[in-house]
């Protein structure tokens, strides 16, 4: 059992992950209303996509220019991702917006299923492990933070992620775009009488919430060295929770989630059991959906009647 | 002792007072008419009165007994029916299926009684069966038993909702704004009909705006105003209430 | 196809449910080798699943997940039972299906009031917290000694082994009547279209009884519903445990008939499967799910003997399938005459406000 200031470390780099997927879920249902079962899965694509190019890079180019290289790829996965957000957008979930409650739920597992299963043809059933080499470009510098051991790559991914999500919510918060998607969030018709183009700002959700998972694909892939199709299951539903348990919708919240997730879970991994913490996790998400839906965060919304 | 009972009623929304501390009786046989401008919290009453949600304060006693706390359903079954004020029929199923749910609390069959349909249970069957033609044929609507709800014309849709809570056998049969978007002969029809339902031993707590309607055959009236009780009386004495023509200011 | 299903329907019910029951009873003859006798023995167990959860999310419309840990609590009581205790299997089936009921009752009681994409991730977390549990076994509780009071667990709990752990269970004793013993696929074949019968005699008598139509209110307007005397909870209570007991059953019959399971069997994917049989067959009808069935279970076994490696792509077939159902077809293949009215009014509604 490790002591507790290192607990809380690992939880914190952790719910940092949680806490970027996350954020894909919560923006998404904002605005949709819709759970976006595929979103694990884009999230596990990054991861796979992050490898690949990160290992074509360390066989082409040397290890000389890698910094600005892995920057650079970091943000092409991104994109690449975000690409296949806004297709998966188009493809499964819009012809359904009317369609009522039950056939984009379906959709939505459909295209968990196929992404799944595309990177397992692709890339394997087995395992995959992160290259090392870019962990021997970043020195191996370990700082003791009162008994817990912090290594210099694990505080790189922490300021990355800590950077997203804080320019995200400046985004939201500060810019045109990012108010009109907290409109359409709050209601379709207003914001549609108002002059947004809701389809567009949905879009653009889809754009950001997978890029966003993608970074943490990448992360998780670095930090823990491997990654397997079925990443997406595991990964996606502890971040949904994180997202429920901050409140489901709300921005801030979906960070504050993912981190307390995060640090929970360590410090069962530490006092319980290894072995129990998935279902550690969803036994939170349980206990949240029955007494507090809205989250920690979150608004009571009022019955109408 | 009156057959429902309301003492200091009282329900906030937020900040919103929506009923205060309102009392009134409804005795065994009568037609009561509760109106008042819109937003006076007549709908809350009856919600209150059906138990969808509590009140802050107050009282409510149905036969003498005390309805807090009880779920919708068994204050149903107590002897309250109901329709609501926009129509909630089960649009997807016929007019018959409709009115037989309404004679669900009226019968025991379960699990076992379905598959296996013992006497007792094909006996209920039919006698659910009978109740709900029963009550199309009084509300005239029995050639269109095998038709979709949501296809019925707007008139027609009222008449069943109140076919399927006359199906529940009550003894209070409380109706919100019944005649709202009647025209003229419809809304003539359902005067009598309300009218029948009374002489068949069903008292009667009515919601409406349509003052034709509700002085015509109400015996007694209660203005509601912001939650308040203004005024009660007989239609007459309601009519002549300054109170109630300053509540209505420009309304007829 | 439609051609055969429609002729099929204008027949009349009854006659069709006799050819159906003559060639059902006639097929191990037609069917030669063991090995399609054994498919069709899939094709029982799935449809059985499929019937299972069609009550409750095709009657009562409650969105379930989670299925699969309904079919599990049955399939290891009746393993744990036989290996351990030599129950005898046809005590086993009610028994599994009653252990189901009250793992069902306990769990759904406080989740019934929760809204349908609510329900549904709440049912995802109970199924896998039932697989990781029986992934995990009893032993792996002895974290509890920690706990000053428990600490006499530690010497219990270390080596005991209820679940089998990640390997499951082998060792289970097949059904045996009255000093019968089913051993044969074809022996299983007809105790399982027996209960197949049953389960859809029983079915259509639900459908049209007092549950079955207070279950349709319930999903029509559950709040209508509550004012006209129905109790929702109790309803809603009801579709569950009745689905779960069928489930349950299933799961004893299915461990008697494989007499080896394992965690990996009941996973999140198995209760997709289960939801994509109703969902895809059509939701809320009986033929629906066996056409639900025959899709999702039966095809991809024909298909394997044409096409090789069908195995590895057969999932993300699906994955594509479901999609592409949903936008053209999402009421499914053989829908309920309702859920497809149900369809209609919900796009209409939105129409209608969009206007």
């Amino acid at each position: 059992m490790e002591q507790l200031p290192q607990q809380l470390i690992n939880g914190l780099t952790i719910g940092c992950f949680y806490a970027l997927i996350a954020l894909g879920y919560t923006m998404v249902y904002g605005v949709l209303r819709l759970i976006n079962f595929a979103h694990g899965d884009l999230f596990m694509l990054g991861a796979y996509l992050g490898l690949v190019t990160l290992m074509g890079a360390a066989v082409n180019v040397g290890i000389s220019a890698s910094l600005l290289i892995f920057l650079l790829i970091f943000t092409a996965v991104m994109a690449v991702v975000a690409g296949v957000g806004i297709l998966l957008e188009r493809v499964a979930y819009r012809p359904l917006y009317r369609a009522g409650r039950l056939p984009p739920v379906i959709s939505a597992l459909g295209a968990s299923i196929f992404l799944q299963n595309a990177v397992m043809l692709i890339y394997g059933a087995r395992y995959r492990t992160y290259p090392e080499e870019f962990k021997e470009v970043i020195p191996d510098v370990v700082w003791n933070l009162g008994g817990a051991r912090i290594t210099l790559i694990q505080v790189i991914m922490l300021v990355i992620a800590l950077l997203l999500m804080a320019g995200l919510y400046l985004f939201v918060q500060r810019t045109r775009v990012g108010t009109a998607i907290r409109a359409v969030a709050l209601d379709h018709d207003t914001a549609r009488l108002m002059g947004i183009d809701v389809y567009r700002i949905i879009v653009i959700v889809f754009l950001i919430g997978p890029a966003l998972g993608a970074a943490g694909g990448i992360m998780v892939g670095l930090f823990y060295g491997r990654i397997y199709f079925t990443l997406g299951f595991s990964y996606g539903l502890k971040a949904f929770t994180a997202a429920i348990l901050g409140g489901i919708g709300n921005i801030p919240g979906a960070m504050v989630g993912g981190l307390l997730l995060g640090v929970v879970e360590a410090l069962a991994t530490g006092f319980v059991s290894d072995q129990w913490k998935n279902a550690i996790a969803f036994f939170i998400l349980i206990f949240i959906l029955i007494l507090r839906p809205t989250g920690l965060l979150g608004e009571r919304v009022a019955e109408k009647l | 002792m009156a057959l429902l009972e309301l003492q200091g009623l009282t329900k906030t929304f937020g900040g919103l007072t929506a009923v205060d501390h309102l009392d009134f009786d409804v005795n065994e046989g009568e037609i009561v008419g509760m109106i008042g401008p819109n937003g006076a919290g007549k709908t809350t009453v009856f919600n209150l009165i059906t138990g969808i949600y509590p009140p802050d304060e107050g009282a409510i006693s149905f036969n003498g007994q005390s309805l807090l706390g009880l779920r919708p359903h068994v204050i149903t079954e107590l002897g309250i029916g109901r329709t609501f004020q926009t129509i909630r029929i089960f649009p997807n199923l016929t007019c018959m299926e409709n009115v037989m749910a309404g004679q669900h609390c009226r019968a025991r069959a379960g699990v076992l009684g379905a598959i296996f349909q013992p006497k007792s249970q094909r006996l209920e069957e039919e006698q659910i069966w009978q109740e709900a033609e029963r009550c199309l044929r009084f509300m005239g609507l029995w050639d269109k038993g095998a038709e979709l709800a949501k296809n019925l014309p707007h008139g027609d849709q009222r008449r069943l909702e109140i076919a399927r809570a006359l199906a529940t056998e009550p003894r209070l049969l409380i109706l919100d704004e019944p005649a709202a978007g009647l025209n003229e002969q419809e809304t003539g029809e359902l005067m009598g009909l309300i009218g029948q339902i009374r002489e068949s031993g069903i008292t009667v707590l009515l919601i409406e705006h349509d003052m034709r309607v509700v002085m015509g055959i109400s015996d007694r009236i209660i203005v509601l105003d912001n939650g308040e009780k203004i005024a009660e009386g007989t239609p007459k004495e309601v009519q002549g209430n300054p109170r109630v023509i300053e509540a209505y200011l420009g309304r007829e | 196809m439609k051609d055969l299903f429609v002729r099929l329907k204008a027949l009349g019910q009854h006659q069709g449910y006799a050819i159906l029951a003559i060639v059902g009873l006639l097929f191990p003859w037609i069917a030669r080798t063991d090995r399609w006798v054994q498919v069709a023995n899939f094709f029982f167990i799935y449809a059985l699943l499929g019937l299972s959860l069609n009550i409750i999310l095709g009657y009562a419309g409650l969105f379930q997940l989670g299925h699969a840990a309904f079919y599990a609590v049955g399939a290891y009581t009746t393993a744990i039972l036989s290996t351990r205790f030599d129950v005898p299997i046809f005590v086993l089936l009610p028994l599994s299906g009653l252990l189901a009921v009250l793992f069902a009752v306990l769990i759904s009681r406080p989740i019934l009031h929760l809204r349908g994409d609510y329900l549904c991730l709440v049912t995802i977390g109970f199924g896998e917290i039932v697989r990781i549990a029986l992934r995990n076994d009893v032993s792996s509780l002895i974290f509890l000694a920690k706990v000053p009071g428990l600490r006499f667990l530690e010497g219990k709990l270390k080596d005991m082994v209820i679940t089998g752990g990640p390997n499951g269970i082998f060792g289970i004793s097949r059904p045996s009547i009255l000093g019968f013993t089913l051993r044969q696929q074809w022996h299983y074949f007809y105790l399982f279209f027996a209960f197949v019968a049953f389960t859809i005699f029983a079915m259509r008598r639900l459908e049209n009884s007092r549950l079955g139509r207070a279950w349709t209110c319930v999903r029509e307007d559950e709040l209508a519903a509550e004012a006209m005397g129905i109790d929702t909870v109790h309803v809603k209570l009801l579709a569950f445990a009745i689905g779960a007991a069928w489930a349950g059953v299933t799961g004893g019959l299915y461990a008697s008939w494989v007499t080896v399971i394992a965690p990996e069997s009941f996973s999140f994917w198995e209760s997709v499967i289960m939801f994509c049989i109703v969902v895809l067959g059509g939701t809320g009808s009986i033929p629906g799910v066996m056409v639900g069935t025959l899709g999702m279970v039966v095809l991809p076994e024909l298909l394997r003997e044409v096409l090789l490696n069908i195995q590895q792509w057969r999932m993300l077939l699906f994955g594509a399938a479901m999609i592409v159902m949903m936008v053209i077809r999402p009421e499914g293949l053989w829908p309920s005459q309702r859920f497809r009215r149900e369809l209609e009014a919900a796009r209409e509604r939105v129409a209608g406000a969009q206007a």
